[in-house]
């Protein structure tokens, strides 16, 4: 049997799951932040696989790189806001930080 | 030719700026007797001015038939002709400028004793002085609309003069009885002149003749125009059906009465009907004529019993204001206006005879009282006893002689003429008071002035008035007698008729003037029909008999009244009225008390009045009050509800979507847990249920 695009997706689409379901079921802001990154890689792999099977003009493959390189500047980002999110509030746990309960 | 005009406006303007002028400083004093002398002088010179006009007006500057009339733009009242101010002098008004100012400044003089010492003497003379300048304004007067404004100011005055002692009860009610009675009539005589106003567009009397000449003034509206003005001639002059003020009138001052309630005032009503004589119809001059010879009668036979002085007098001038209408009321123009002018001196003259004797015997006016006074005051009793034989009628010698024979001569011949027969009720009344007149005034005379004196301690101290008083009495006195002597006078023989020729006939075409100065209708017959009755043309067969029956009549009835009364209250049969009075105990009753007249309006129409006033009150507690209170309760009970309305309804509304925006929000807000991961779960579910119902769609 030999691999093809629905592989590709499936993988894609059981990285994403997991990844959406990392972020609503870990409480701290780490774990959110590790479920975004499998969201993205996620993406990634839907990425490369479309560019793969697709068109072959590596439009995929550029899209994946800005992609890591968004994930870069959003992990140095978000790390950044739970820094500060543990100097006001003390913790990262995010059900602490409700500020913005209606 | 004299500027008749202006010197007739000076006349007028001398008592209304003195009027004005008193009113402000009658109460200082620092003209010595600023109060008497200035009043009585300035009315000697405004006198003056009447004797100068009249004898310029019949010695060679006669005034046209026309008269003079000045005008002066006073205020529109419509886009059509202006209300002017004017003045219009002809014969009638310098014949009555005499007789206004004469007897004017002879009562001022007369006032001057009799008012001697009199705490409110200023303002008397203030009153006075306001009579005399709206009497000469009402002369004057070329229009009704300034007529009726005099006519009402002399009212005004008459009142304020009436009640002079208003300290008195009796001259407060008999003031505003006077003014009350004499408006009553001047209601009629507003709705005359508007009747004329509105028919013809204006008040003058010139627009008014040409009118009824041209006969644009005709018909009905005629004759109601005629009787309402004659109404206010009713009231003023104080005819049949409203002469209960005048008797009452005597609460005055005495010299008021003479002037204002015998000799002017009185005889305005007399003068109107004379000054608008071209305006009446037939039946208007019926009605003037039996008004006339009703009261005439009526006024005479109370006058036959009547004990206060001046109470005779008042009836006796009521009664000779009745001969006045009936003399007019037949057609008998100058007739009516020289029995005016005579009467205004014999009767001027009686008042203030009486005057002198009450004054003489300290205010005592009944006639029980006196007796004998002619020892004592001889002028007076003289004076009286010539004005007493002037109006009786005592043939040739008196003034009233001729005015009344030339009015019962007129009557007579009104009577005479054919289809008039029915007519028999005024001759007899005229003829019959023309007997009780002698009676009456002879009867006081003597109770007055011959007997024993009744009341010796007042004739004890009883003299004559000082000459301010006495001298009024002679001028009058002698006026009484010679008054009658201008008929024949050297002027002319018929000098009263020509003067007395109503006013400016040739106006209009279509009338002509007949010899005796009388109103002839040409095309018109049925209208001047009654005005054609008398005096016109001497040389009518009828007429000239019917004057000669009259005068042998006249002469025999004036000579029994004064011979009955001699011998009824001098020497003779002194016990018979007494026995007569005692024979005929109820008509005595109803005479003495003046026929229930007055008895009469208070049951009819003062009762009425004063039921219709409950009856108002009554209407007005329950039913406009009622309705009043309801309009409010019903306006409260409105607000009531609009309150309502605005607590539940509006603010219901606006705190209601205030509340509404507060807990949608509030539920709306508990979404917002401020949870990242609700947020992101709610994401996923929407997401997921998009997607379904995408799927669920395609």
């Amino acid at each position: 049997m030999a691999i093809g695009l629905e592989h590709y997706l499936v993988v894609g689409a059981v990285l994403f799951a997991l990844g959406l379901v990392c972020c609503m079921a870990r409480r701290t802001a780490i774990g959110i932040l590790i479920g975004i990154e499998l969201i993205l890689n996620a993406a990634n792999i839907n990425l490369i696989a479309f560019d793969r099977f697709g068109t072959g003009r590596f439009d995929g493959q550029i899209f994946a790189v800005f992609v890591i390189i968004l994930a870069a500047c959003e992990a140095a980002i978000a790390l950044a806001i739970i820094i500060g999110m543990f100097m006001n509030f003390g913790t990262i746990d995010t059900d602490v930080a409700d500020k913005l309960e209606g | 030719m004299l500027p008749y005009a202006h010197i007739a406006i000076l006349i007028w303007l001398i008592p209304v700026c003195l009027f004005a002028f008193l009113a402000v400083f009658h109460k200082q004093a620092f003209l010595p007797r600023v109060r008497d002398w200035l009043a009585t002088g300035a009315m000697g010179v405004c006198l003056g001015l009447s004797l100068y006009m009249f004898y310029h007006a019949w010695g060679g500057s006669a005034l046209p038939k026309t008269g003079v009339s000045w005008q002066l733009e006073w205020f529109r009242m419509a886009p059509a002709e202006p209300v002017r101010m004017g003045v219009l002098v002809d014969n009638l008004t310098v014949i009555m400028l005499v007789v206004v100012t004469l007897v004017s400044f002879l009562v001022y003089l007369f006032s001057i004793g009799y008012m001697h010492g009199d705490p409110k003497y200023g303002r008397y003379f203030c009153g006075l002085l306001l009579f005399s300048a709206s009497m000469v304004g009402l002369v004057l007067a070329d229009n009704l609309f300034m007529l009726y404004i005099f006519w009402e100011l002399v009212g005004l005055s008459s009142y304020v003069l009436i009640g002079h002692w208003f300290e008195k009860p009796s001259a407060c009610q008999a003031s505003m009885k006077a003014f009350i009675t004499t408006r009553i009539g001047d209601v009629g005589m507003f709705i005359g002149i508007m009747i004329i106003y509105w028919q013809i567009g204006s008040f003058s009397y010139s627009d008014v003749f040409a009118a009824v000449g041209r006969g644009s003034l005709a018909g009905t509206w005629r004759t109601w125009a005629g009787i309402g003005l004659f109404l206010g001639a009713v009231g003023k002059s104080a005819q049949f059906p409203l002469h209960v003020w005048l008797p009452d009138a005597m609460e005055g001052p005495t010299p008021v009465s003479a002037l204002i309630h015998a000799a002017t005032m009185v005889a305005a009503g007399v003068y109107m009907v004379g000054r608008l004589f071209l305006l009446f119809d037939a039946p208007t001059f019926l009605v003037i004529a039996y008004t006339g010879a009703i009261t005439a009668f009526v006024a005479a036979t109370i006058a036959l019993v009547q004990d206060d002085i001046k109470k005779v007098l008042a009836y006796s001038t009521v009664s000779q204001l009745g001969y006045m209408m009936l003399a007019l009321g037949v057609g008998s123009y100058a007739a009516g206006l020289f029995h005016l002018t005579t009467h205004a001196f014999f009767k001027a003259c009686l008042f203030l005879g009486s005057g002198s004797v009450i004054y003489a015997m300290h205010h005592e006016q009944r006639m029980s009282q006196y007796g004998g006074l002619y020892r004592k005051m001889k002028i007076t009793a003289l004076t009286f006893l010539f004005s007493c034989l002037s109006i009786s009628g005592f043939p040739f010698i008196t003034a009233g002689f001729y005015s009344k024979d030339l009015i019962l001569g007129d009557t007579l011949a009104f009577f005479l003429r054919p289809g008039h027969s029915a007519h028999f009720l005024l001759p007899l009344f005229g003829f019959g008071t023309a007997f009780m007149t002698a009676f009456y005034m002879f009867r006081q005379y003597y109770l007055t002035f011959t007997g024993e004196p009744r009341n010796p301690e007042r004739f004890h101290h009883a003299h004559e008035s000082p000459w301010v008083m006495t001298l009024p009495l002679v001028i009058l006195g002698a006026l009484a007698i010679v008054g009658g002597g201008f008929k024949f006078g050297p002027i002319n023989a018929e000098w009263f008729e020509s003067m007395g020729r109503p006013p400016s006939l040739s106006w209009y075409s279509g009338e002509q003037i007949t010899e005796g100065g009388t109103l002839q209708a040409a095309g018109e017959g049925e209208d001047g029909a009654a005005a054609e009755a008398a005096g016109e043309g001497r040389g009518d067969p009828l007429v000239h008999e019917a004057h000669q029956m009259a005068m042998y009549l006249s002469i025999v009835l004036a000579l029994s009244g004064i011979l009955v009364a001699t011998l009824f209250y001098w020497r003779g049969f002194t016990q018979a009225p007494a026995a007569i009075a005692g024979a005929v105990k109820p008509l005595y009753t109803f005479l003495w008390n003046k026929w229930y007249f007055d008895e009469l309006y208070w049951a009819t129409v003062i009762a009425g009045t004063v039921a219709a006033f409950r009856i108002s009150r009554w209407f007005d507690i329950y039913i406009i009050d009622f309705l009043v209170n309801l309009a409010g309760q019903l306006g409260k009970a409105a607000a009531w509800l609009i309150g309502l309305f605005d607590n539940r309804a509006i603010d219901g509304a606006v705190n209601g979507a205030g509340w509404l925006c507060s807990s949608t929000g509030g539920a709306l807000g508990r979404l917002q847990t401020g949870r990242v991961r609700t947020y992101l779960l709610t994401l996923v579910v929407g997401v997921l249920l998009i997607a379904a119902i995408c799927l669920a769609a395609f």
